[in-house]
């Protein structure tokens, strides 16, 4: 069967010895980074990605992708012990993690997290490899008119995960799409908006936008709440599973996966989303709905399976069509571009060591962290006693340092620090920057297929709607924004939201 | 005529000046037809909706509910510190070398916490350029400025 030949040459590509220590490095440094609160694994990719120019594409990529999946193995460490979510998608583990660890059942919120992380995730890597191939095959059926309508969905998609006002959201995009066209048109070959600045010749730098929105936005906040750090002072014993425990959530594991595999492929959709629909399904499907929040180890087992399987699950729409579902994976999508990739259906032909390479370094990467995690969970804790005072600057030297290192010159550390300011102002008036940066990594390739179809089509606009693709796209696209604007929906979303 | 939802407002108000900006720096630029889309046109229709829709969330900041939103407050001394310890390190990284822009970067930044202490922020500085020497420098082969420009005259 062709998938099994595909998969040994991911295996072949993904076992080698540079990708493993890759993939080990990654998952790693981003357990690491899931464990510090405050840093999510948008800014760890934001930070390292200058670390990875120097390394082939698919070594980047596996490292870039196992901070991904490792953020949310470190994610629920904290939130299990310190009560502090390690980042957004691990906020539900919280609620029941901490009870349980109040209750000296730390190991086996703990235990649960990984094993059903790894559960979940060898079954989005099978899920990933399956849809590959007839997904690549769809989209070379795709006109530009296809593709146009397709971002469209994205982007509306991704307002559905804005916590704001959704008129701020899609205006967000807008302003995105804006700051996309700075730089060299590529059709007719003029300088747009560079008002004579060469370094801005080809486009506002996304490390930098991605780096000062997130990063040093992020500090700055912090700064002004006065973060510090709470010290864990509990001793970890019994890392073990009682066999009631086991029985009790493997359902909930199951249906977890189930949640977030098909959650991760949804545009908008994503890690965030994925936990928070997992933890309230399973609240609904229990019997004893008011045992949650008290210590229900379903109430870990299934949120946690769920963003494990979403984070995989979210490369789908990238690796195949080209088009990121969710701020993170945007960040992969301009990782890409770096290096020279232009992400589409043709990666899996041109490219199919990459492509496969990065699924099976997935699956490796989940056995990794399921077998060194949790020996190594007592470390990681220790890491939660830096202080923030000393942490931040390193940060900030970090990136600084990283930033100068992709084009050599210190513009782009200024740009940085502008954009940090715009960053601040978007927080301080409650813009989410998340959907600014999808429209910004959309908006060059929305441009150019606009124009194409437009061309194709001599002028007419129908052709959207007439093509019978597109004009699924627009509708689903019609009928979230509808959803979204509904007062029952509102309120349901605003709940989802205040709960975290 | 109160402004009930100040921060929509301030939103509004900033969406309109992005969108009337991205509309009159487009027009220097050949605008073209809806089938020959010059390299205007795109954004000129961006900042187009930008704008009405800053004007959207401006109305209806105005003219909406009673709503429980308060006047944004900024913190200066954050904000300038680390901003301005990010365009100090800008500056001075070629002309003074690595080692010493990052002191300055550190202890410059470390300033903002309210946990400031000089002897930590100078240790603190020490170890991290220890680190990046070693790790980004030495073992990843960054391409950093490390002496500083001025002694022999480069630039």
């Amino acid at each position: 069967m062709e998938l099994l030949a595909n998969l040994a040459l991911g295996f072949q590509t993904a076992v080698s010895p540079l990708n493993l220590l890759y993939c080990l490095v990654g998952a790693l440094i981003g357990t690491l980074i899931g464990v510090l609160p405050g840093i999510g694994p948008v800014q760890t990719i934001a930070i390292l990605l200058p670390t990875t120019f120097s390394l082939p594409p698919v070594s980047a990529l596996i490292m870039l992708a196992g901070i991904y999946y490792g953020a949310q193995y470190g994610g629920s460490t904290t939130s299990i012990l310190v009560n502090v979510p390690g980042e957004a998608s691990s906020v539900v583990t919280c609620l029941d993690g901490y009870q349980m660890a109040l209750q000296g059942r730390a190991g086996a919120a703990l235990t649960i997290a990984a094993l059903g992380s790894f559960v979940a995730g060898c079954f989005a890597t099978v899920v990933l490899a399956v849809l590959a191939v007839p997904l690549s095959e769809l989209a070379f059926k795709f006109g530009p008119a296809e593709y146009f309508s397709l971002m469209v969905f994205g982007l509306i998609g991704s307002v559905v995960l804005a916590s704001g006002s959704m008129l701020k959201a899609v205006g967000m995009i807008i302003l995105g799409l804006l700051l996309g066209m700075v730089g060299t048109d590529v059709t007719s070959g003029i300088q747009r908006f560079a008002f004579g600045i060469p370094e801005l010749a080809d486009g506002i730098g996304f490390v930098s936008l991605a780096m000062g929105l997130f990063g040093i936005c992020d500090i700055i906040n912090s700064l002004e709440k006065r973060e510090t750090r709470t010290i864990l002072k509990r001793k970890l014993t019994g890392l073990w599973l009682s066999r009631q425990e086991l029985i009790e959530s493997a359902p909930a594991v199951l249906r977890g996966t189930l949640c977030g595999s098909l959650l991760g492929i949804l545009p908008g959709g994503g890690a965030i989303l994925s936990s928070f629909t997992a933890y309230m399904l399973e609240k609904k499907s229990s019997r004893h709905p008011e045992s949650f929040g008290k210590g229900n180890i379903r109430g870990v087992a299934a949120p946690e399976s769920a963003n494990n399987a979403a984070a995989q699950t979210s490369f789908v729409p990238l690796l195949t069509l080209g088009i990121p579902p969710n701020v993170v994976l945007a960040m992969m999508a301009g990782a890409m571009m770096i290096h020279g990739i232009q992400p589409g259906p043709r990666v899996i032909s041109s490219n199919p060591e990459l492509f496969w390479g990065v699924i099976v370094s997935m699956w490796v990467g989940n056995l990794i962290l399921v077998l060194l995690n949790l020996p190594l969970v007592g470390i990681w804790v220790r890491l939660l006693s830096v202080p923030f005072r000393l942490l931040y600057p390193a940060i900030l030297l970090f990136c600084c340092i990283g930033l100068y290192s992709v084009n050599n010159n210190t513009f782009d550390i200024g740009l940085t620090a502008f954009c940090g300011l715009l960053g601040y102002v978007f927080h301080k008036l409650e813009c989410e920057p998340a959907p600014l940066i999808l429209g910004f990594i959309l908006g060059p390739m929305m441009e150019e297929n606009l124009r194409r179809g437009m061309l194709l089509s001599r002028g007419d606009p129908s052709v959207f709607f007439t093509r019978p693709l597109s004009l699924a796209f627009l509708i689903m696209a019609a009928v979230l924004l509808v959803l979204m604007a509904l007062p029952g929906i509102r309120r349901g979303r605003q709940e989802a939201f205040k709960e975290g | 005529m109160r402004i009930r939802h100040p921060k929509d407002f301030c939103t509004g108000v900033m969406f309109l000046l992005f969108g009337a900006a991205g509309m009159f720096f487009s027009t220097e630029y050949t605008i073209g037809s809806a089938a020959k889309m010059g390299p205007g046109y795109f954004p000129f229709v961006l900042g187009a909706c930008l704008a009405m829709l800053g004007v959207v969330c401006v109305l209806r900041s105005v003219l909406g509910e009673k709503g429980l939103q308060l006047w944004p407050v900024l913190h200066f001394r954050p904000l300038a510190l680390v901003l301005s310890s990010v365009v100090l390190f800008a500056l001075l990284l070629r002309p003074l070398g690595l080692p010493v822009s990052a002191i300055l970067l550190v202890v410059l930044c470390s300033r903002a916490s309210h946990e400031f202490r000089w002897k930590e922020a100078l240790l603190n500085a020490a170890v991290l350029i220890f680190i990046v020497l070693v790790v980004f420098v030495y073992f990843l082969e960054f391409q950093v400025p490390v002496w500083p420009s001025f002694p022999a005259g480069r630039t």
